[in-house]
């Protein structure tokens, strides 16, 4: 970057922030490229990123209306996980008699195969949003509610005394000690389970669905469409990636004080 | 007393040694009259605290010496009214503790600051606990940055501040109330030992300026002396009184009064309790 001071930090960061993933990404496109040149890998079984390229060129409409669903049971589907996962987490973590009933149950939940019980959503709530919407909530939950219970038990003792001792009540003393001191952990639970969700919201999509990235996908494979297949891979990974982004950008502005946040305070004050 | 008997036991007390006086009428400062606590754990009962009895002045540097693990931080605990007594009741300004009564600041080893609050907002800290006027009390925070010389630095962070620096604030946050009483569990431990000391002269220019009634914790024998008006020290668990010694040294007290006679004495005197006990640890 050619600006007045390019020896900035900051602008160095954004170069690193933004150059280095792509510069990597092309390596590895071309690195594709090369393999199915060089060991001549038939086309039905890895498309070359010229074909996957031309599919997404001239599909793009229909693909991006695919987007689109997929988007909407993702979104839902993590906005129910940390709406439910969070009171959960403070439940358990609040409550060792919650914790003894609750929690050992829904670590066995998490080792039923969600993939292999996604039809059953198909069988109860049909084949619209909802089985998409609850298979990604199902994925996005678990990780929310392990996060957010250690954040929430990790607050020092004394912190909550000293808060009590000033007459603070009990909804007090949540408010300004404990859940500002488990934002952090609740985050990086959400940006698991914003990820997970976009699987989710694809197994849904898999098991009866007539739109969606996971539909498409499932379709493309059925007739040995691999270009569209892998355009529709690509699609999913920049999904996952914007919700992620967007969640991100969410930690940086509501925890400007954590740790890991901490360059932007230096540069802001 | 009960202190007196188990003071004879140990050591001749001094000329310069009074025994504890019976205070009785006195509402003002802290008594505890037989306040015991025995933790209930799943392995059964853990007692921490044998039945204590002692008053503390309004107004008075009180300092608690005692090895690890003797009940101090449980002392604390029950006249801040996080803990009940198992047995025996404590008086705060002559009102029974049940609950926690806000009229105590507390300082622990860490400093504890919310590291989402700057310096001015974990001063505020027990003002918006309590319910308190923002508005009337963000004078006052500012004036007490003043006097722990934190000035300029109440949009600060915690983490941008230095250990001594980060402890001056807890302290504030422990005044800002206004509450009678200052309990401090080692609030110096975690600092280096040039830090520590500069801070020992200054909390006692701060609560020779406030007036507060100030219960220490410490694992220091010199540090307590240096500060207190008297200083209690404690067995090794269940905690207990083993003896209760006034320090004759005259206030305001500079570093130098570490050289003088009857201050290493009385240090040497209190030292023996835990070599006849075991180590301080």
């Amino acid at each position: 970057m050619a600006e007045p001071k390019p020896q900035s930090a900051a602008s160095k960061m954004l170069n690193a922030a933004w150059v280095r993933p792509f510069l990597f990404l092309v390596f590895i496109v071309v690195a594709w490229d090369l393999s199915i040149r060089l060991f001549r890998i038939p086309a039905y079984q890895i498309p070359a990123p010229a074909d996957v390229v031309a599919v997404l060129r001239s599909d793009w409409p229909e693909l991006l209306r695919q987007c689109w669903p997929t988007t909407y049971a993702t979104v839902w589907g993590f906005l129910f996980s940390a709406l439910f996962g969070i009171p959960v987490a403070m439940l358990i973590a609040g409550s060792k008699t919650v914790e003894s009933y609750v929690y050992p149950l829904l670590v066995f939940s998490q080792s039923v195969p969600k993939i292999a019980i996604a039809p059953l959503f198909v069988v109860w709530f049909g084949f619209g949003i909802l089985p998409k919407v609850i298979s990604a909530f199902l994925l996005g939950f678990f990780p929310v509610v392990v996060s957010a219970v250690q954040g929430f038990k990790s607050v020092d003792p004394d912190m909550v005394d000293l808060a009590r001792a000033m007459q603070g009540s009990r909804f007090q003393v949540f408010c300004a000690v404990n859940l500002p001191h488990a934002l952090p952990a609740i985050f990086s639970g959400l940006k698991v389970s914003v990820t997970l969700a976009v699987v989710g919201a694809v197994v849904g999509e898999f098991v009866g669905s007539n739109s969606g990235i996971g539909y498409v996908m499932q379709r493309s494979i059925g007739t040995f469409d691999l270009p569209t297949m892998f355009a529709a891979l690509v699609l999913l990974a920049l999904l996952g990636v914007i919700l992620f982004w967007i969640v991100d950008r969410i930690e940086k502005l509501v925890i400007p004080w954590h740790v890991s946040q901490r360059e932007d305070v230096i540069f802001a004050s | 007393m009960k202190a007196a008997s188990i003071v004879s036991e140990t050591v001749q007390p001094a000329a310069h040694l009074r025994l504890v006086s019976d205070r009785a009428g006195d509402t003002s400062g802290i008594t505890l009259s037989g306040v015991s606590k025995t933790y209930r754990t799943r392995d059964g009962d853990v007692p921490s605290l044998r039945p204590l009895d002692f008053h503390i002045d309004d107004g008075e540097f009180f300092v608690v010496v005692g090895p690890s693990g003797c009940g101090k931080s449980t002392l604390l605990k029950l006249i801040s009214g996080l803990l009940p007594p198992t047995s025996g009741e404590v008086l705060v300004e002559g009102e029974k503790v049940t609950a926690p009564h806000g009229n105590v600041g507390i300082v622990f080893q860490n400093a504890l600051l919310l590291p989402w609050r700057n310096v001015l907002g974990n001063v505020m800290l027990p003002i918006d606990m309590k319910r308190l006027p923002r508005q009337q009390y963000l004078d006052r925070a500012r004036s007490l940055l003043n006097l722990v010389g934190l000035e300029g630095f109440e949009k600060k962070l915690p983490w941008q501040l230095s250990g001594g620096m980060q402890q001056r604030a807890s302290i504030c946050r422990a005044l800002v109330h206004d509450p009678r009483i200052m309990l401090m569990d080692e609030p110096f431990g975690a600092l280096d030992a040039l830090t520590r000391e500069r801070m020992n002269v200054e909390l006692m220019r701060i609560q020779r300026e406030t007036r507060k009634t100030v219960l220490l914790i410490t694992h220091s024998i010199p540090e307590a002396v240096f500060l207190a008006d008297r200083v209690l020290v404690m067995t090794e668990r269940p905690g207990a009184i083993a003896a209760i010694y006034d320090v004759p040294l005259p206030r305001p007290r500079s570093l130098d009064v570490m050289a003088d006679p009857a201050f290493t004495e009385l240090v040497q005197r209190i030292r023996k309790h835990f070599f006849s006990q075991g180590s301080l640890d």
